[in-house]
Formats: C-alpha cells, sequence, structure tokens
C-alpha cells in the first residue's frame, strides 16, 4: 500500500496537512466567483450547485474515483505493446478499504485527490450558470469524479503510461484546470446559449454582465490562498518537493496570478478604455490555473512570463468564444481553466529548469490526450445524459430564473430586481 | 458534422500514441505527434462549427 514516493518526513507531512486545510479556500472562491457572474435571480442556486457538486465528487470519488486513479507504485492494471507494460488504471479496492488512515503518503494523496476532484467538479457549474438543472448537474459530476477525472489523473499521478512518457505535473493543470474546463466547454455546447445572447439576426451577442463585481474580485483572494495550498501540496505529493522547495512554489504562484490579473487589466484598459472587473479576475485566476504544472519548476521570471501570457490568453479567448464560437460560458471557465490549464501544461516543457529534449513532446502528448481523449468522453457521456433527462433547464424556469424555479425562493428576496416580476403581476 | 469532429478527434490522439508505441527516433515521433494534433485540431474546429451551424439553422 505504500507508494514508491519518498514519505515527507514528520515536518513534511505536518506542512502538507495545512495545506490541504487551505485548499476548500479555492473551492469557496470559484464557487463565488461562478455566483457572482451569473444573474442575481440564480445566485442561491449556483451556490447551493457548488454545494452539491463537492458533495456528489466527494461520494463518487470515494465510492470508485480513488479505485481507478490509485497511486504510483500501487497495483495498477497493465497493457503489453511494443515490448513495454503500459500501465492504464489502478487496481484499488472500492471504497477506500485497505488504506491505512496513518500519515502515510497514501492516504495524504487521497486527501489532496478528494479535494482536486472538488475544484475541478465546480468549473464546470461556471459555464452552465443560469440554465443547469439541480440534478442533471449532480448526474453529469457523478461521472466527472467517478471515472473521467480519476482515470486521466491515474495516467499523470498514479504512475499511468502519460507518467511513463515522462509527462509531468506537479500539482493539476491538467487533471485539475483543464479537465475541468474542457467538462465546462462539453456543458456549455450540450446547454446551448442563455436565452437572449445570441440575436436571430446573427449580430454581436448580448452581453449579460455578472450580478455582483464585489463578491468575484474578493473570491480571487480566497481562490489565491487556496491556491498556494493546492500548488505546495501537489508539489511535495506529486514532485516529491522538500519543504524549502515550497517557497519556489509560492513564489511562482504568486507571481503568475498576479501577472496575470495585470496582463488582463492592461489588455483591457487598452482595447475598452478602461479596465474589465470581470475579466480582470478571469485574467488573475487564468495565471493561476497557468501556475499549477509548472509551480515547481519554473524560475520565477519564467512563472511571471506564463502568467502574463496566460492572463492576455483568456482575455482574447473570452471575447473569441464568446463572439465567433457562440459558446456562452458566463464565468469564463473554459477560457481560465482550459486554456489557462493547458498553456501552463505545455509552458512547463518549454520553460521548465533543468528540462530534457524531450519534455515538450511528453507536454504536448497529454495535451493531446485531454482533447483527444478526455473531451469526446466527457462529450460523450453529458451527450447520453442529455438523451436520458434533459441537462437544461425549461424556458419558463430560465425566464423566472432557477432561484424560484427549482429552489422556491430567491436568493436576494428583499428587493425586487427584475422588471418582469412586475409585469407578470 | 459533430460526429466527424468527435472522430477526428480521437484519430488524432490515436496517431499520438501510436507514434509513442511504435516510433523510437525523437525526430520521427515529433512529426507524428505534430500531424496527430493538427488533425485534433481540425476535429475540434468541426465540433464547433456543429454547434454553431444548428444554431445558425434555427434563426
Amino acid at each position: 500500500m505504500i507508494p514508491s514516493a519518498p514519505a515527507p518526513s514528520e515536518a513534511g507531512t505536518a506542512l502538507v496537512l495545512a495545506c490541504l486545510l487551505l485548499i476548500p479556500l479555492a473551492i469557496a472562491g470559484i464557487a463565488l466567483v461562478n455566483t457572482g457572474l451569473g444573474r442575481s435571480r440564480s445566485a442561491s442556486h449556483a451556490m447551493l450547485a457548488s454545494l452539491c457538486a463537492v458533495s456528489v465528487a466527494a461520494a463518487a470519488y470515494f465510492v470508485c474515483g480513488f479505485a481507478i486513479q490509485g497511486f504510483a507504485g500501487g497495483p495498477a492494471h497493465t497493457i503489453a505493446a511494443a515490448g513495454k507494460q503500459w500501465n492504464w488504471i489502478a487496481a484499488q479496492p472500492l471504497f477506500l478499504r485497505g488504506l491505512p488512515l496513518d500519515g502515510s503518503p497514501a492516504c495524504l494523496i487521497v486527501w489532496l485527490e478528494l479535494l482536486s476532484v472538488a475544484l475541478a467538479a465546480v468549473i464546470p457549474l461556471g459555464s452552465g450558470l443560469d440554465r443547469w438543472r439541480l440534478g442533471a448537474m449532480s448526474a453529469s459530476t457523478a461521472l466527472l469524479a467517478g471515472l473521467v477525472y480519476p482515470l486521466f489523473a491515474h495516467w499523470v499521478w498514479g504512475g499511468g503510461w502519460l507518467a511513463q512518457i515522462g509527462f509531468v505535473d506537479a500539482a493539476g493543470g491538467a487533471p485539475v484546470q483543464a479537465v475541468g474546463g474542457l467538462s465546462a466547454l462539453a456543458i456549455a455546447w450540450i446547454l446551448g446559449p442563455r436565452r437572449g445572447k445570441y440575436a436571430s439576426d446573427g449580430g454581436l451577442p448580448a452581453a449579460i454582465p455578472g450580478h455582483n463585481a464585489v463578491l468575484v474580485l474578493f473570491a480571487c483572494f480566497l481562490v489565491w490562498t487556496g491556491w498556494l495550498g493546492l500548488n505546495c501540496a501537489g508539489a511535495m505529493l506529486f514532485g516529491g518537493a522538500p519543504v524549502g522547495a515550497l517557497v519556489r512554489v509560492g513564489l511562482n504562484t504568486t507571481l503568475s496570478a498576479a501577472m496575470g490579473g495585470l496582463a488582463a487589466a492592461a489588455i483591457t484598459r487598452v482595447r475598452f478604455g478602461r479596465p474589465d472587473a470581470s475579466l480582470c479576475a478571469n485574467g488573475w485566476i487564468g495565471g493561476l490555473a497557468a501556475s499549477s504544472a509548472g509551480c515547481l519548476f519554473f524560475a520565477p521570471a519564467a512563472a511571471a512570463l506564463v502568467g502574463l501570457m496566460a492572463g492576455a490568453l483568456v482575455v482574447f479567448t473570452v471575447e473569441w468564444l464568446d463572439i465567433y464560437g457562440e459558446i456562452d460560458d458566463p464565468s469564463g471557465s473554459v477560457s481560465v481553466h482550459a486554456i489557462g490549464g493547458i498553456w501552463g501544461v505545455l509552458a512547463l516543457g518549454f520553460f521548465a529548469r533543468a528540462g530534457s529534449a524531450v519534455q515538450p513532446l511528453a507536454q504536448i502528448a497529454g495535451v493531446a490526450t485531454l482533447l483527444g481523449f478526455v473531451l469526446p468522453l466527457i462529450y460523450g457521456v453529458n451527450w447520453v445524459l442529455d438523451r436520458l433527462s434533459p441537462q437544461r433547464v425549461a424556458s419558463e424556469g430560465e425566464r423566472l430564473g432557477l432561484d424560484l424555479h427549482e429552489l422556491g425562493a430567491g436568493a436576494y428576496p428583499e428587493f425586487v430586481i427584475h422588471r418582469e416580476d412586475f409585469l407578470q403581476r | 458534422m459533430r460526429l466527424a469532429g468527435l472522430l477526428l478527434l480521437v484519430a488524432g490522439w490515436a496517431i499520438v500514441l501510436a507514434a509513442f508505441l511504435m516510433l523510437g527516433a525523437t525526430a520521427a515521433r515529433a512529426v507524428f505527434v505534430a500531424a496527430g494534433v493538427a488533425i485534433e485540431m481540425l476535429g475540434l474546429g468541426l465540433l464547433a462549427r456543429s454547434h454553431v451551424s444548428v444554431r445558425e439553422a434555427k434563426r
């Protein structure tokens, strides 16, 4: 049961535990960003959906997720090809049976993975805001956390075939950010845009601003704090980083976020005449997403450059996907997490200190797996779910808002803020 | 178009996998990986286009 990675010292274990305790702040932050960038009439629903997503993800991962994911050095199934054994899925028992809960690396990894899968599960909620049914969201999350995420995470962190070809990811740029972001893309495609987003004459899409910019910007601080914990814990458990190396991880994480936020502020200032609050928040989180894969391996200047590029990519792709892709992604989850995460994974291949000549190829293979395996799988399972029971709320529910339609009460009952509420009475 | 896009995504990935399984030389492997990724990009474009087309038809 003991993984092949060296066990952290007692001080290291204490530090990992402290880092793990910070990660729920990142989940809460993403939930707040999603809520703030949605409509006020679906705010309560958005927060409840986040809570449900975390609960369902934890349950699914407990039941079968860890059995599929496992850890490096643990029991696994292999396939023989080209004269080599390729590790493709773990062979752990269901329900975490037999796991020693004694502070060993295996149980620390389980806890980190449980938090990581919860983080990945709240990411798609951002693209399904204002129109994704709670029940359908729960079913989709169960498949994400119980099947898709564990399988890919095993390939990266469980000694799977991607790890065998040299793919490296210290803290979840691919398994958490990119998988969550690609899931958001599949959901946005399957649900379709919100009513009124795209005009019937094919003109420019309507801007539907978020209802609470303060919530979104405050959430950036929470996400940053949680990300420091996520990156440090990942670097120690998956990257084998000693305690002293966490200074580099913390610096790189902060620099990447800062430069992402600055890039977004500068670009929106130049393009629109003033900085855009929601895009700055997206740039900040995009910088964090890009930092995850290489936080342990970048020099600080490289981390700053990676964050700068991530911020710029987020701003341009949010607009591009909205106008040309007709992808209605209210919180920019696809740009922030999928594109930011993938950029970070690729950047590791090119900017990592002491990286080998074949590292870029291994990183590209990882991205190719995300696009060629993870995206079709997520799209396929969500398409089947949609056929069995529509994922999108009825149009009347969308007009009323998901708070009233699905929960029976609004998030802000003392304020009447929708003109159509008057018109209906 | 949607199915073709998904199939191209999977086909591109299969080429990348084959490159790592069957080719030893780094240069040859890089060429195959690049070809696989290019096919995936084509598939992604088709998949995206298929969703826009459905909405255009409804207008």
